[in-house]
């Protein structure tokens, strides 16, 4: 009975130190890799003129599509801007811009100055339709194929590396 | 007149049981999602931009009847399990569920092997 005991107070003993182990050594930030793989369902986004719907067929025309959440109040993604410019060269893929909580004038200011690397743009006034994206803070952007199955999330600016890594998904 | 009373007490406390379920505790909920913009906070706890909408979107949830498990369901599918203080459970935390469980089924043995020697002594 007391090598039981010894035993059962061993096994506990180094389940723990593993438990801590691993969990001390995860990076206890965010991780958005549970996405990758679902399909994105429930657009029901509204065009940034409010003359249409935007709805799941828009997606299926193009192999690839970079969904880019965006305002005019956003810093960071004056700094994005560029690469999205870049990308929007690329006749893979479509690019389509997601206004959040933003003023129709601003926005519009924004991409008189910067340029405009969207083929479609749509809004979400309150914050509450980007929801069913997983949207948490802008930017963020989402590359989908046309079964709108999620193939990476970018959170934050993109960047050169997020470049080259969407042109090699792409191609 | 006992019967009476007996179905009585009974049909008040099916309907306030009723009643409890049919009632969904925003508060409750807000208090179960994790805020991801700030540090150790909950919804409930944070006025940051991103628990305002997400306050919201539970509000809506719950005005076209869903219940607190398909909130929270809808909620992970969509920013995954990190999102929700208590997890269901699924095969990558089935172990965390069932493991307390099995010490205490085992401590339990153990002691009880041990109070049975020493009844056994004496």
């Amino acid at each position: 009975m007391q090598k039981v005991i010894k035993f059962l107070t061993t096994l506990i003993f180094l389940f723990v130190i593993v438990v801590f182990y691993f969990s001390l050594n995860k990076d206890p930030s965010y991780q958005t890799n549970s996405l990758v793989g679902k399909k994105l369902v429930e657009l029901n986004l509204e065009s940034f003129d409010g003359d249409y719907s935007l709805r799941t067929k828009d997606f299926k025309k193009n192999n690839f599509t970079l969904i880019n959440f965006w305002a005019s109040w956003c810093s960071p993604c004056r700094v994005e801007h560029p690469i999205l410019m870049s990308l929007s060269k690329s006749k893979k893929l479509k690019l389509v811009g997601i206004n959040f909580k933003d003023k129709k004038n601003n926005a519009k200011k924004f991409l008189n100055e910067l340029g405009n690397p969207y083929n479609l743009i749509a809004k979400d006034e309150i914050g509450k339709k980007s929801v069913n994206f997983g949207i948490y803070g802008i930017p963020e952007s989402i590359l989908v194929n046309k079964e709108m199955i999620v193939i990476k999330k970018f959170i934050g600016p993109l960047n050169t590396r997020d470049y080259n890594e969407i042109l090699k998904i792409i191609n | 007149m006992k019967i009476i009373i007996f179905y009585f007490i009974i049909f008040l406390n099916l309907s306030s049981s009723y009643a409890a379920k049919k009632n969904i505790d925003q508060n409750q909920i807000y208090k179960n999602l994790r805020c991801l913009v700030c540090q150790g906070q909950s919804i409930s706890d944070s006025n940051s931009d991103f628990a305002q909408t997400i306050k919201l979107v539970v509000k809506d949830l719950i005005k076209q009847g869903k219940s607190e498990k398909q909130i929270y369901t809808f909620m992970a599918d969509k920013y995954g399990d990190w999102i929700v203080y208590k997890p269901q459970l699924n095969k990558q935390n089935f172990i965390l569920w069932v493991l307390p469980y099995v010490i205490l089924l085992g401590g339990g043995l153990v002691i009880f092997s041990i109070i049975r020697k020493k009844r056994k002594k004496f």
